[in-house]
């Protein structure tokens, strides 16, 4: 193959009708065909392999800054940990703020400040977590929960090596979101809509919001909470429980025959 | 690499990122030759801004061996087709995954999700010679 234009690192050449003449004399064409996020996505793999390997589920939790996605682990916190082992990576551009609402409710947590990266990293991505794996001691986890950077772009792109991603809306954010940000939106097994608490006072179109959602992913399952008063958290509880379940089925040996 | 953060209230941006991961790719195929276009295709379901890429690209390889090399995008719009009724349609502008056809939302996303390098164009390598021979361009 590639007979004539075979170059040392063996790539080959397709010269287009005219390349030898005029100004583009001499451009040679090399064929790379080569997937831009394959080296995050075999990190994600290697993930996904130490979690199933400890027998941990992971959650990703995504949402834009300020929808209460911290606020929302803490309740979490406060009616899981302790039946449920539970470590957190923390994604944070530049402080350990989140990191320190978290603290004192017998969760590990392993901080990842984004802001060291070239421009500062808007999510967290596959290496990131997976640097981040050795000081939560997976062996005596049950459930790792990702909260990623605040943003609603760029940690959709990122496959860090979940079994499963959520994101927290929050309903001060407007009913249009979903149109604007289709990625993320479809993107997500789990929508938990937050801050119902405040449905009173919004105006907020629910039935617009999903429908907005619908067009968009169809598929997402979506839980009603407020963080601040507890409402629906317990909902949430059980979708993660039923993650957990999720993963001690694919992660159990298969039963060996006779 | 430079120091890229210019301000306290820049947004962040993944391309930046995503262009170390190009560097990559490109280094490995481009095997010490000199480079002058890089392409790329872009689904329009990837977040990827192709300006953004394009001036990205440009902080990550100035001072490199890829300095002066250009990245050119090639768009490919989104297109879904109908589990259902088998209608396939290009998603446009408006984000509705939802079959225009049928009404049916079991639809598969067939393209729009790329994100690639496709090729390289190396820089005037029969005009300085066989293989790679001065800085080029």
């Amino acid at each position: 193959m590639g007979r004539f234009h075979r170059h040392d690192d063996g790539t080959e050449h397709s010269h287009g009708p005219g390349d030898h003449s005029g100004y583009e004399t001499g451009r040679e064409r090399v064929e790379v065909l080569e997937r831009i996020f394959d080296e995050n996505d075999k990190i994600a793999a290697a993930n996904r392999e130490k979690f199933a390997a400890s027998g941990v589920c992971a959650v990703n939790l995504m949402s834009s800054p300020g929808a209460g996605k911290t606020t929302l682990l803490r309740e979490t916190l406060r009616r899981m940990a302790g039946p449920v082992r539970i470590g957190i990576i923390e994604g944070d551009i530049e402080t350990s703020l989140d990191a320190d609402r978290l603290a004192g409710f017998g969760a590990e947590i392993a901080l990842i400040n984004t802001g060291n990266g070239f421009g500062g990293e808007c999510h967290l991505d596959a290496p990131m977590v997976g640097s981040a794996l050795p000081r939560l001691g997976l062996a005596d986890l049950d459930l790792v929960l990702i909260e990623n950077v605040g943003n609603l772009v760029c940690p959709a792109e990122f496959d860090v090596g979940e079994h499963a991603r959520a994101m927290v809306y929050a309903i001060t954010e407007g009913e249009e979101k979903p149109l604007k940000y289709p990625v993320m939106f479809r993107s997500c097994d789990l929508v938990v809509i937050n801050k119902v608490d405040l449905l009173p006072y919004l105006g907020f179109d629910m039935d617009g919001f999903l429908a907005n959602l619908r067009a968009v992913n169809p598929a997402a399952a979506v839980i009603q909470v407020s963080a601040r008063t507890g409402d629906g958290v317990d909902a949430w509880c059980d979708w993660l429980r039923a993650r957990l379940a999720d993963a001690a089925v694919l992660q159990s040996p298969l039963p060996s025959p006779g | 690499m430079r120091a890229g953060r210019d301000s306290g209230y820049a947004q962040p941006v993944h391309e930046l990122s995503l262009c170390g991961s190009i560097a990559q790719i490109v280094g490995r195929h481009a095997a010490g030759r000199p480079v002058s276009v890089i392409n790329v295709r872009i689904g329009q379901l990837r977040q990827v801004v192709p300006d953004t890429l394009v001036y990205c690209w440009e902080l990550v390889s100035e001072g490199t061996s890829l300095t002066g090399s250009r990245i050119c995008v090639e768009a490919v719009p989104a297109r879904m087709r109908c589990r259902a009724c088998r209608h396939e349609a290009e998603v446009g502008d408006l984000p509705v995954f939802a079959c225009r056809a049928c009404g049916s939302i079991d639809g598969e996303v067939i393209a729009g999700e790329e994100f690639l390098v496709t090729s390289l164009e190396l820089a005037d390598s029969a005009v300085t010679g066989e293989t790679t021979e001065g800085a080029g361009a």
